[in-house]
């Protein structure tokens, strides 16, 4: 439970600072930026308390907010996939999840795909949605959320990648 | 009671997903508005200080560009002092009382600037310790930068002008016509000026620089340079671009504006 502990501390760390200070300055033409922070939400423990999981999204999500002036835009969305998570981890592992045997790094490629892009996208348009805070503007929203998608999604599945290969 | 205990065992996840939600929500409204986003700021030790120390290496990189922007402003200030020296120097009058000036300069590091949002702001390095407050002027040599939002000891908040909320007093160069300085959210390098009438002599190419009456900027720190205008359908207003001077992707250090007589043309604002 102390490796576990640990471990969630030093990520959300790391994932804060290393999204603060380098993926959020990205502005790749001119808007798009990578969400990696989302990944801590996404690698909590499956078997958390629901009103843990939801808590420490609220603290992550803040913790962007205050270093990027946003409000709470960060947080409204973290708070909404980890209230949705349950769903969409037996959505994509089905049963197994269930019976509590899922580890994250062993689960099929496929399975694991559904779920992250699933919340990503998800936090995403929550995201821009609070942040353009304009119905008018809702063609920018969704360009907003599919490019910064797939930047996440695609950032995601690396670190998953790389983070495989040290264990072995 | 009993059935409300249970109730609210039940349901526990729910409602703390709605009550962090809602507090998120509320977060993000008053964000929305100018001056009431105050809970959530950079602007305190711990992030302004993070934000401070990488920043003292990340300037390393861009040494070279603002010392020739420096060497620039020498340049205009020396050639403003030379036409001064010749033309009017024997005709000036100084008293004791013009050495009062209306406005005061503070020089500051931008230490965090962020321009891919619809509402921007700076962060830098000078706050209540430096005398910095609120509705304080923020520009660089070359143009407008924005407005001080909020301070704490060390560090100072600051509107963009790249923020939705943003609105600066401007005029045009060749006449005394002015208008509203907005931001559609869409190009950092581009800005929009409203509320110009009909009748003024509008023209690709002129100069907007900043009115005197906003009470915050002096008049006549530049703007930019029209680039693209037309009449709003129905209405007797220009709609007009603006192509900024200030490269707001890349501010390094600032000018802060004190104004001395601000206090004074309040309280005689409010008297009426």
């Amino acid at each position: 439970m102390n490796k576990f502990l640990i471990s969630n501390i030093a990520r959300f760390i790391i994932l804060a600072l290393l999204q603060v200070l380098i993926l959020s300055n990205i502005n790749f033409l001119g808007y798009i930026n990578p969400y990696l922070y989302v990944f801590f939400i996404l690698l909590l423990p499956l078997n958390l308390t629901q009103y843990k999981t939801i808590f420490f999204s609220f603290l992550i999500g803040l913790t962007i907010d205050i270093f990027e002036d946003t409000g709470g835009i960060h947080a409204a969305a973290s708070v909404l996939i980890a209230y949705l998570r349950p769903n969409f981890l037996r959505f994509s592992f089905g049963i197994s999840y269930e019976h509590q045997t899922v580890k994250f790094h062993q689960t099929p490629f496929a399975q694991r795909f559904t779920y992250i892009s699933l919340l990503v996208l998800i936090h995403h348009l929550m995201l821009f949605s609070l942040e353009i805070f304009d119905l008018s503007y809702i063609v920018l929203i969704l360009k907003k959320t599919l490019f910064s998608s797939l930047f996440t999604i695609l950032l995601i599945l690396i670190v998953t990648g790389l983070f495989k290969q040290n264990k072995k | 009671m009993q059935q409300i205990i249970n109730f609210l065992i039940k349901y526990k996840n729910t409602l703390l997903f709605l009550f962090l939600f809602l507090l998120s929500v509320i977060f993000t409204i008053q964000s929305h508005s100018y001056h009431k986003s105050k809970f959530i700021s950079s602007a305190n030790f711990f992030t302004g200080g993070i934000y401070s120390w990488v920043n003292d290496v990340d300037m390393y990189f861009n040494l070279r560009e603002y010392n020739e922007r420096l060497v620039d402003e020498n340049k205009t200030l020396r050639e403003n002092l030379a036409a001064l020296t010749e033309v009017e120097l024997d005709s000036v009058f100084t008293d004791t009382t013009s050495y009062n000036d209306p406005y005061q300069f503070i020089t500051a590091k931008v230490i965090a600037n962020r321009y891919s949002k619809r509402d921007n702001f700076l962060l830098v390095n000078k706050g209540k310790a430096d005398s910095v407050a609120t509705d304080y002027g923020v520009i660089t040599s070359r143009g407008i930068v924005g407005i001080v939002d909020e301070t704490s000891q060390n560090y100072a908040r600051v509107i963009s002008i790249l923020n939705t909320n943003s609105a600066i007093n401007v005029k045009l160069k060749k006449s005394d016509h002015f208008g509203t300085l907005t931001w559609n959210g869409k190009d950092p390098n581009r800005v929009q000026v409203e509320e110009i009438p009909r009748l003024a002599p509008v023209k690709k190419g002129d100069t907007i620089h900043t009115d005197g009456r906003s009470l915050i900027f002096p008049k006549g720190i530049p703007v930019g340079i029209i680039e693209d205008f037309h009449l709003k359908s129905n209405q007797n207003y220009y709609e007009i671009d603006v192509r900024l001077f200030n490269d707001m992707t890349n501010v390094g250090y600032v000018y802060l504006i004190k104004n001395n007589n601000q206090e004074e043309i309040k309280n005689l604002d409010s008297n009426e």
